[in-house]
């Protein structure tokens, strides 16, 4: 049995605050709960402060390219499906740089989870305007206020039929662990969305912030996260302020499910090289 | 060595590249040895499209300069391609379509056919295409029967009505020519009896992925492009069946990160793509190369720069495979000079991208990805097989958590045993960062040196099979030099050149990185004059040569940028500027 101790690696670099270390400790809470082998753990992340998260997670890391997380997740997962993958970025590296992965990735559905550290900001360049600023948001890039209209992630991931679909703050690991082993249990491609504050660049998206006005959709008795419109409305009557599990379609098959040929083998463990036999069926095609 | 160039030309969607196909097909199964080129532009109805066919009794890697049969469906055909035609050539063309002319003198028969009404009679308009293969046929001597196996590998799925239907008009097109026309053009005769283990028809495209597939790869990510798309073809119904995985996915940076992810799980993966798609992923070559992940690229280049002209060859992406990406990485460049090599390079690319941890690049071209040609065998049992450094399920074991060192910056090759993600105690973070050696993100100066060293280490006892060949004279004062798919066409230059008296050898790499400085030195002995022929304007090989080499002042530049492949009558005439002039008569 693994424990909390199995996920930690090197000491974290982030700033005393950050909202980071509670998503790291979610991630290893959740990696306990559900009985993982840090060895059986390959976390991919992009670039940024939330990049960092691979080197701070103890299981096998892959710190790619800013923006470049989902590609390559993806691909660790098909070649080896007895791992369990999780992505993990930043608002800038997944929906700037990396925006169209993100869609392709909730298209094909692959099983893989994906963590943002959404604190509405570029914390590893010093605090310039992200995607999810608010509009008026004054930073290094934008002195004058933000006039972009903020990528709503929720949103965009319900009106991409995303399998799975949740959001947490980092100031409740607890809560958040349950997401993420949600998450990952579920089949298909999940997204999980976190409010994840920079104490250091970003003063209007604060702990304080969060603290008071975010709905809770997991105590909601009546809410119904299988109703895809339902979400939206609620999401959108929050003004995107809401927690736990937005959206979950069960039913959805994963691209290894469903894609012809994928074998039931993993792709790591296939002999290499071609026998006599294959080699002459293909030499025939060639006459 | 006999050969015969046939070609036909129209409009693109006239069914030009399909009856080029049986035509090829049907000679390559007689025995012959064939070579194919389309021309075709990047629309899909309209445009001037043809097919050109060379046939010989000999391997041949060239589609050949002359035309002995044109089949032209329209006048644009013989317009643009009048000046190829050989003396006593035979143009075949509709006079219910066009009345045909002949832009400037030339000594050929034009021969009028009724293409269409003898398809209309044989059972459809459609079938004109089949009609001037009996017309061809004629033009030969051959008999039209030959083509019966082939048109029944093509059309049975349809019916033996329609089989029956085509072959008439097989044959109603070689009674007309024979009732109607006396000229008369030799055909060579065939040379082989094709087997089972020789005598292969075969594209460069197809061969890499036929090769990516012997060379272990289970993985290909890819974006359609011109020209390379062919190889995602290939491998989407052949990976399947090994256990493999094609995934089309949303753009080439997706694709290379993707196979970056799938070799970091440890199987061996793959993209492939042209011009366009190679430049959007530099920035993961820089990744592969510094996380010291395996990769493997395979660049079907396309004429440039931007989308340049994405249905014509080029050379040109050479600087781009030897020196893109920011900072400073090792790479191989393989550039295979034969279809039997696109095969063989690629398998070994993924071996030696394990072996050395690194990208290794396959720049082939539009002109060899898309040629289809006869070969003899594929070289199956050369194929390279080595997984590199592995540290083992019992080492790790033997270690403390946390202590097995990925980047170990002391080992002499420079290259380190990698662990795969599943490994108990193998944890590491591969990374684009500077790192320590176990994959952590560190500034220090002494280590970032180290692995700076480390890195650049590793190709210094680099071997491998591709290199530098030489053919011809070994101490001529003359030399022709090329890299990759121009092989075959220097080849033809060489011997024309020996035969006229020059004292000349040909030398031509199918490497390029890491440089084969020895091998090169050694090919030069003796040399007074050399001309780089290659297919840019810039001379990348050659500045490639002088900068890893030196021979300044005894290179001379043969270059060709204007979408079309190189012609032998084109190198001969460079080669009678640089070399000698008095021996080239
Ligand atoms: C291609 C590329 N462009 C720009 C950068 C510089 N860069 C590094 S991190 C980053 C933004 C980080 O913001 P975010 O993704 O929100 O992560 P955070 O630091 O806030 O966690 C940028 C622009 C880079 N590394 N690569
Ligand atoms: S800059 Fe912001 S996001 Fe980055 S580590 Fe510091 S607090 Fe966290
Ligand atoms: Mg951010």
């Amino acid at each position: 049995m693994s424990t909390m101790k199995d996920f930690k690696a090197e000491k974290p670099t982030w700033c005393p605050g950050c909202g980071d270390f509670g998503v790291l400790n979610a991630m290893q809470r959740a990696a306990v709960s559900l009985g993982l082998e840090p060895e059986n753990v390959a976390v991919i992340s992009g670039i940024g402060c939330s990049g960092k998260m691979s080197q701070h997670f103890g299981g096998y890391g892959l710190h790619s390219l800013h923006g470049r997380s989902l590609p390559t997740a993806q691909a660790v997962k098909l070649a080896n499906k007895n791992l369990t993958v999780m992505a993990a970025g930043g608002d800038g590296d997944g929906f700037g740089i990396g925006m169209g992965h993100f869609i392709h990735a909730m298209r094909r559905n692959v099983d893989i989870t994906y963590i943002v550290m959404d604190n509405h900001i570029y914390g590893l360049t010093t605090g310039q305007a992200s995607p999810t600023s608010d509009i008026g948001s004054t930073t290094k890039t934008s002195p004058h206020g933000t006039v972009e209209k903020p990528i709503e992630p929720l949103q965009l991931a319900l009106s991409e039929r995303c399998g799975f679909i949740a959001q947490g703050f980092s100031g409740d690991t607890k809560h958040l662990a349950t997401l993420i082993e949600k998450a990952i249990r579920h089949r298909g491609f999940s997204f999980v969305n976190v409010f994840s504050p920079c104490v250091t660049f970003n003063k209007v998206n604060t702990y304080e912030f969060y603290k008071t006005g975010l709905v809770n959709l997991d105590e909601d008795e009546g809410y119904n996260n299988a109703d895809r419109f339902e979400a939206m409305r609620r999401v959108s009557e929050a003004n995107n302020l809401v927690v736990g599990v937005v959206y979950e379609d069960p039913a959805q098959t994963a691209y290894e499910d469903t894609v012809y040929g994928y074998p039931s083998e993993s792709l790591v463990s296939m002999e290499r090289g071609l026998k006599q036999e294959e080699y002459d069926r293909i030499l025939a095609a060639f006459h | 060595m006999q050969d015969c160039g046939w070609k036909i030309g129209g409009k693109q969607g006239e069914g030009i590249d399909s009856t080029g196909d049986i035509y090829a097909i049907a000679l390559h199964r007689m025995g012959y040895y064939v070579f194919t080129y389309r021309h075709f532009m990047s629309l899909i109805k309209g445009g001037h499209t043809n097919y050109k066919i060379r046939v010989a009794d000999e391997q041949i890697r060239h589609h050949g300069d002359l035309v002995h049969v044109l089949i032209a469906f329209d006048q644009t055909t013989i317009d643009e391609n009048w000046q190829e035609l050989a003396d006593g050539a035979v143009v075949i063309y509709d006079g219910a379509a066009f009345e045909a002319k002949l832009p400037g003198d030339r000594d050929v028969n034009l021969c009028q056919v009724p293409l269409t009404e003898i398809a209309k009679q044989a059972g459809g308009a459609i079938m004109k295409n089949m009609v001037s293969i009996g017309v061809t046929a004629a033009i030969h001597n051959m008999d039209p029967e030959l083509f019966h196996p082939v048109i029944e590998d093509k059309f049975g799925k349809k019916g033996a009505k329609v089989v029956q239907s085509n072959l008439e008009a097989v044959r109603q097109g070689y009674v007309y020519y024979e009732e109607h026309y006396k000229a008369h053009i030799p055909m060579p005769k065939p040379s082989v009896v094709p087997s089972d283990e020789r005598h292969f028809y075969v594209s460069g495209n197809q061969a890499a992925g036929f090769g990516a597939l012997a060379g272990g790869c289970r993985f290909l990510a890819a974006y359609p492009i011109t020209p390379a798309t062919e190889i995602m073809y290939w491998l989407i119904n052949e990976m399947p069946k090994h256990g493999g995985i094609v995934v089309q996915a949303e753009d080439e940076i997706a694709a290379v990160n993707m196979a970056i992810g799938a070799n970091f799980s440890g199987v061996p993966a793959m993209t492939s793509t042209s011009g366009p798609g190679f430049s959007l992923m530099m920035e993961a070559l820089g990744l592969a190369g510094m996380s010291e992940t395996p990769l493997v690229i395979v660049d079907v280049q396309r004429s440039g720069p931007s989308t340049g002209l994405p249905t014509k060859t080029e050379q040109s992406d050479l600087n781009e495979a030897l020196y893109g990406t920011h900072g400073e990485i090792q790479r191989i460049v393989l550039t295979p000079r034969t279809v039997e090599e696109c095969f063989l390079y690629t398998a070994d690319a993924f071996s030696l991208a394990e072996k050395y941890q690194m990208p290794v690049i396959v720049l082939t071209d539009l002109y060899m990805g898309m040629s289809s040609q006869t070969i003899d065998r594929f070289p199956a049992d050369k194929v390279m097989a080595d997984t590199g450094k592995r540290i083992s399920d019992e080492a790790l074991l033997a270690l403390e958590p946390g202590a097995f060192v990925r980047y170990d910056e002391t080992v002499k090759d420079g290259v380190s045993p990698r662990s795969l993600p599943g490994q108990k105690n193998g944890r590491y973070v591969a990374l684009g960062n500077e790192h320590n050696g176990i994959g952590l993100e560190v500034e220090e100066t002494y280590i970032r040196q180290a692995q700076a060293d480390k890195r650049m280490r590793k190709l210094q006892h680099f071997t491998h099979q591709s290199g530098v060949t030489v053919d011809g004279i070994k101490d001529a004062p003359f030399a022709l030099v090329g890299f990759g798919s121009t092989y075959g066409l220097l080849e033809e230059a060489r011997q024309k050149l020996a035969q006229s008296g020059l004292q000349v050898k040909h030398i031509h790499f199918s490497r390029v990185a890491p440089f084969p400085k020895e091998d090169f030195a050694a090919a030069m002995g003796g040399v007074e004059r050399a001309l780089v022929v290659e297919l840019n304007q810039q001379g990348q090989l050659a500045n490639v040569i002088r900068r890893e080499a030196g021979y300044h002042d005894i290179l001379f530049n043969g270059l060709k940028y204007n979408g079309d492949p190189l012609y032998l009558h084109e190198v001969l005439e460079r080669a009678g500027q640089v070399f000698p002039m008095g021996v080239l008569q």
